[in-house]
């Protein structure tokens, strides 16, 4: 790509991994959380990745590390979920933590909790979606 | 017990996530941790037989009670058809694991595989005890992806074709679905099965329903497979790897399309004649077309897919026999019949179609071949293939020590009863055909002379363990006639069917 | 009541293009049409006049919300679909390598 799409790349992609963050830390008190989050952050990735370009081999490590992420959040997920048999109640996806006031950020209980996980997943398993259909073309072009 | 309900979810789903993290590191991971989640779910299954006093289990996710009456929480609901329901896909998910073990060695991505298999099992657990339509719909899409990939698994020519084939039919079969499951919130404005139940009893008539009965038909008989919806069974079940083929042919029909059509049109929908005159023709249909499509098959995973659909004709015969025999309010006792009938053969071809896929993968792996007349003179060869599959062809044929026989005896006794003879004479006739058909298998895939050229010698001790545990289940299966017996597993599921209104109200009533 | 019958229309069009196009992808893209209609259907179902977003502000003076429910459904659903148009592209991608072509009366090796 040339230079300048490189360099806007390069100041947009802080901008909008922030802009995802934002939304999935908000999931619980604006529309928005954690899918539509995910969605934001693996676009910053795939941008990246659309601008400058990487060999095969480079793509593969990271679609790896990516499917791992991927894994790992969602049984982040159930962990929390599963959790709630221990904790308080001994009812499966029940909120145990304190709700706090309506309107404040750190609020509702597990909710900010579980729209993290989904967030990281979603981001994950996005760009491992977009990683895979590249590493595939490039491998029928060679 | 009441509090272990959504492991039948949550340990599935782990161990499918647990695999592609640690199997990367640890060599035979995947199997161990798929093998144990397997076996832990079946013990889990089998141990609601014996404690169910066969009142529902509810239980609440999230712990929302409900407000004035309305119920707002997910329900998982765990009734005596779901305990049936869930013994079935357990035993055969553990059956298929254990028989993967060896024949999966000639693909590459085995944990891929194993997390697959996890999450197919985890969405026919939720199908089974989910109390809620859209969760239903949920669940039944996980269990369709995840059986679109493993059709696809071997990625050559066939599977591509077959697994495109599938995921379109099915695509639509879920926009049906999904605009049905909205035209009943739109009448209703709730998503609890039993809560619609008690308000569709309550209401009038109207055509909104009707309209979305004809579409639930439409898209559960997509995944079901009955005969105008047939197209992409045969292609599908034939390409996926065998265990899968027997997963699919076994379990994914029964419970991803036959369960929820017998559950939402028996328990949610007020029962019409209507609707049971056009079950019962449609699973005539398929009993009749499947039969004779499946007899001029040369290859032999496609000629047991398309038994599938005859076989699934007659559990769709039996219970619409009765949904009729209920709507004329008619007697009781024959409903129950043939309710049971159909539910009897249900598990049963679960088992002895289960166990032919086996057979045919284990004539695949060690001939590499599917092609009926390149066969022959395995009977000294593979001798545990071949008696195993002689056992699962007498049953599927209806010869009487096997359980087959039992189950086709009380559908045409109950066909018999009601007076509808014609349907008794067809199911006698497809039986026969089915007979013919599977004497063609056994003659040349057995008994002929011509046998191949290749040296070759059983299947693995993991591949024959499974296939002779599922020919003594074959023959065990039998004793579901015994009174005592059918009154602990058959005959509570079958109750739940017949008292249709009972659903609701048990649980609106907790 | 128009809206509901256009959605309904839009659904047949998405049927008569899998049914009649030749091109997987075409295929796949009538299968969005499709399920689009439904998620528009779903929409409109909650929908009520003069009805606010249903988000909790702790402003009292609001009650009257749109139906929240079908809103949660559809984004279920959204994410179903992403998942199954995920799978049915890779498939299309791994179809043109094996056969060649898009063309879906030239992938044939199934018969029977």
């Amino acid at each position: 790509m040339s230079p300048i799409v490189k360099k806007v790349a390069q100041l947009m992609v802080g901008i909008i991994f922030m802009y995802g963050i934002y939304i999935i830390v908000h999931g619980h008190l604006t529309p928005g959380g954690g899918f539509a989050g995910g969605a934001v952050i693996s676009g910053a990735f795939i941008l990246l990745v659309l601008a400058f370009g990487s060999n095969v081999m480079n793509l593969k490590s990271r679609e790896e590390g990516s499917s791992v992420v991927e894994s790992v959040a969602i049984l982040f997920f159930l962990l929390l979920a599963v959790l709630a048999f221990f904790i308080g109640t001994t009812i499966f996806f029940s909120n145990y933590l304190p709700k706090g006031n309506i309107g404040e950020l750190i609020s509702a209980g597990v909710i900010p909790l579980y729209n993290i996980a989904v967030g990281v997943e979603v981001a994950a398993a996005l760009f491992t979606i977009f990683l895979a259909l590249v590493i595939y073309k490039e491998e029928i072009s060679t | 017990m009441h509090n272990l309900i959504p492991l039948f979810i949550v340990i599935p789903l782990a161990s499918a996530f647990l695999v592609p993290v640690i199997g990367r590191l640890i060599k035979g991971f995947s199997k161990i941790i798929t093998l144990t989640a397997f076996l832990c779910l079946l013990l889990l299954s089998l141990n609601y037989i014996f404690l169910s006093d066969f009142s529902p289990i509810i239980y609440k996710i999230g712990g929302w009670e409900p407000v004035e009456n309305i119920p707002i929480a997910i329900y998982l609901v765990l009734d005596s058809f779901s305990i049936f329901m869930l013994c079935i896909i357990n035993v055969m998910a553990f059956l298929s694991a254990l028989y993967s073990v060896s024949y999966i060695e000639k693909y590459t991505g085995i944990n891929n595989f194993y997390t697959l298999l996890c999450i197919m099992v985890a969405g026919l657990n939720g199908i089974v005890l989910t109390g809620d339509l859209f969760n239903l719909y949920v669940f039944l899409e996980i269990t369709v992806i995840a059986s679109y990939a493993l059709v696809a698994f071997g990625t050559e020519k066939e599977e591509l074709e077959a697994s495109f084939k599938y995921q379109v039919l099915g695509g639509i079969a879920t926009a049906m679905i999904l605009f049905s499951i909205g035209l009943i919130y739109w009448y209703t404005k709730t998503l609890n099965i039993a809560d619609i139940s008690e308000i569709l009893q309550t209401s009038e008539d109207h055509r909104l329903i009707e309209f979305s009965q004809l579409m639930l038909i439409a898209g559960f008989g997509l995944k079901a497979a009955i005969m105008p919806f047939h197209g992409w069974l045969p292609d599908a079940h034939s390409s996926a790897p065998s265990p899968i083929s027997a997963m699919l042919s076994g379990v994914v029909i029964k419970a991803a399309g036959l369960y929820v059509l017998f559950r939402l049109f028996f328990n949610m929908y007020v029962i019409s004649f209507d609707i049971g005159v056009l079950i019962t023709a449609i699973g005539t249909l398929s009993m009749v077309v499947g039969v004779f499509l499946a007899i001029g098959q040369w290859d032999l995973k496609r000629l047991l897919a398309y038994h599938s659909i005859s076989q699934m004709g007659y559990v769709i015969l039996g219970v619409g026999m009765g949904m009729l025999i209920l709507a004329k309010n008619g007697n009781k006792t024959l409903a129950a019949l043939a309710i049971g009938g159909g539910l009897f053969h249900l598990v049963n071809h679960a088992v002895f179609k289960g166990l032919l896929f086996l057979n045919a993968g284990a004539i695949e792996y060690t001939l590499g071949t599917r092609d009926l007349k390149k066969m022959g003179g395995l009977y000294s060869k593979m001798p545990v293939t071949s008696v195993t599959s002689l056992s699962a062809s007498l049953a599927i044929s209806g010869i009487p020590p096997f359980n087959g026989f039992f189950s086709k005896l009380i559908i045409i006794l109950a066909a018999v009863q009601a007076r509808f003879y014609l349907l008794a004479v067809l199911a006698v006739v497809v039986s026969i055909i089915t007979l013919a058909s599977f004497m063609k298998f056994q003659r040349y895939a057995f008994f002929n002379t011509s046998a191949p050229k290749k040296v070759i010698k059983e299947v693995p001790l993991s591949m024959t363990a499974v296939m002779i545990f599922m020919a003594v289940l074959c023959l065990g299966l039998s004793l579901l006639i015994l009174p005592d017996i059918r009154d602990s597993f058959l005959g509570p599921a079958v109750n739940v069917l017949l008292d249709t209104t009972n659903y609701s109200t048990v649980i609106l009533g907790n | 009541m128009i809206v509901y019958i256009l959605c309904f229309i839009l659904f047949q069009v998405g049927l008569f293009g899998i049914l009649t196009s030749r091109n997987i992808i075409k295929i796949v893209i009538g299968l969005s049409f499709m399920e689009f209609s439904v998620y528009l259907f779903l929409v409109l179902i909650g929908y009520i006049e003069n009805a606010s977003a249903p988000i909790l502000t702790g402003n009292p003076a609001q009650t009257n919300f749109v139906d929240p429910l079908p809103q949660a459904m559809v984004l279920t659903a959204i994410v179903i679909g992403l998942a199954t148009k995920g799978m049915l592209l890779t498939m299309a991608i791994r179809i043109y390598k094996k056969f060649g072509t898009f063309d879906i009366r030239k992938v044939t090796s199934l018969k029977g």
